[in-house]
């Protein structure tokens, strides 16, 4: 269920310093949710698609993602299109579609997915370790970096966990239906999941308390910002310029 | 349960935010080292338990225990859903940084009503009182969520208004199932565990 398919890679976009990624990811994301205009929310997604493709990620495995992702814009579909008043273009019974409201799904459809390019050629291609590892270097709160670091490392366990679970109830002939009776066998699932990780977490204290833990983590290596970084920067942040300014003059 | 990117309008992305910092804020404050772990991989087994597929009738829909999380953690309800999401918009591409904020809001504000007005009756004498307050906290933590992101979307323009009544129509079966299995979690616990449910963590 866990799995880090775009974290590997030797590509252009890998070789960049996950906190330039970052905080590009960040800016991107930020100046395509505000695109109110269907031709600059299409060079948006021109912008994520140049950085998906710079990754040279599985074309495949991405575009099954992007399928999962699109289900609320697929409902979107269904409503929004007759939701707006202007020149018809479809009737059906009482509905009526129009051109804006085609038009303005259309926008919201490109701006989802690409910031959900964006997401994945900047973030998703620096692995957990060094997002963690970076925002520990962009100043955000210990505790939450803890937080995040220990639920990241401990959804693999858990995950095993369950997986464990989950073959005692096929050995034991469960099938899942709708029935007062699987969902009760889901709660105990569940509970059980919830106690397992209870108890591992009080061996997890004892472990930290042993080693003398006292709320830092030593890092061994240390990202280094190199010319390229900086370069990679540059172009980004000019690319994102142009995008604002495009849509500052359009209103 | 998600609001995708890209389609709130920026005031509510930016009001989101804003309220995402102050809760999480509120809940690190109550949280400490000496919990933290506990914390950590509980969320990390809602994280999982999150994935997991329920069956109604013909389809299956996943749980989101967002009443339970309330119960368990109450206040820290709000950094650990923050991460949760973080790390689905990070390894799954749901959701994404803009809208952490008002996800996170959508989630975490539900669970802790859920932790306001339940945790008492689940810790009651009587397991038919705790059946009821779980079978509500599951109920409640959707309904709410689902009202939520109605509320984002209308917030967001007028146009919304029928995708909102859609997204909250679709909610109602999942409430019921989410209600079913948490009250079913809640006995259990109680049997087993029952210091998980006493505000250890929280």
């Amino acid at each position: 269920m866990i799995e880090e398919h775009f974290s590997t890679g030797d590509s252009v976009i890998h070789r960049i310093d996950p906190r330039v990624r970052i905080i590009c990811a960040i800016v991107y994301s930020a100046v395509i949710a505000v695109i109110g205009n269907l031709s600059i929310a299409f060079i948006g997604l021109g912008a994520a698609i140049v950085f998906v493709a710079l990754a040279r990620l599985d074309a495949l495995h991405l575009l099954r993602r992007l399928l999962v992702v699109n289900v609320f814009v697929l409902m979107l579909w269904l409503v929004l299109p007759f939701s707006f008043s202007g020149d018809t273009i479809l009737s059906l019974g009482p509905l009526n579609m129009t051109q804006q409201g085609v038009l303005y799904t259309l926008m919201l459809t490109v701006k989802c997915n690409a910031i959900i390019l964006i997401n994945v050629g900047l973030l998703s291609t620096c692995g957990m370790f060094n997002v963690v590892h970076a925002l520990n270097h962009l100043r955000v709160p210990n505790k939450l970096i803890h937080l995040l670091f220990f639920i990241y490392r401990f959804s693999h366990v858990m995950q095993y966990e369950y997986a464990r679970l989950t073959d005692t109830l096929k050995i034991r002939g469960f099938r899942p239906k709708t029935s007062m009776h699987a969902y009760r066998t889901y709660g105990s699932i569940i509970g059980t999941l919830m106690i397992r990780a209870y108890e591992r977490s009080e061996q997890i204290h004892r472990a930290m308390v042993c080693r003398g833990f006292k709320g830092k983590y030593w890092l061994l290596d240390h990202f280094a910002l190199r010319r390229s970084d900086v370069l990679a920067a540059g172009i980004m942040a000019a690319g994102a310029v142009i995008i604002i300014i495009l849509q500052w003059k359009t209103g | 349960m998600h609001i995708s990117e890209g389609v709130v309008a920026a005031p509510v992305l930016a009001a989101g935010a804003a309220a995402a910092v102050a809760g999480c804020a509120v809940g690190l404050r109550k949280m400490d080292y000496q919990n933290t772990p506990k914390v950590a991989v509980l969320s990390s087994a809602f994280f999982v338990a999150s994935l997991v597929h329920i069956p109604i009738g013909p389809t299956s829909a996943h749980l989101v225990l967002n009443g339970l999380i309330g119960i368990l953690l109450g206040w820290i309800s709000f950094p650990a859903v923050l991460v949760g999401l973080l790390l689905q918009a990070i390894l799954f591409q749901f959701g994404g940084i803009t809208t952490l904020g008002v996800n996170t809001v959508v989630m975490a504000v539900p669970a802790i009503v859920c932790y306001l007005l339940y945790s008492r009756i689940i810790r009651s004498r009587y397991d038919a009182g705790a059946a009821i307050g779980g079978f509500l906290a599951g109920a409640t933590g959707i309904l709410l969520a689902g009202a939520l992101v109605a509320l984002f979307l209308l917030f967001s323009g007028e146009q919304f208004i029928n995708v909102a009544r859609l997204f909250l129509l679709a909610h109602f079966p999942v409430m019921v199932i989410e209600g079913i299995v948490t009250a079913f979690i809640i006995l259990f616990l109680r049997k087993i565990k029952p210091e998980l449910l006493g505000g250890d963590i929280r």
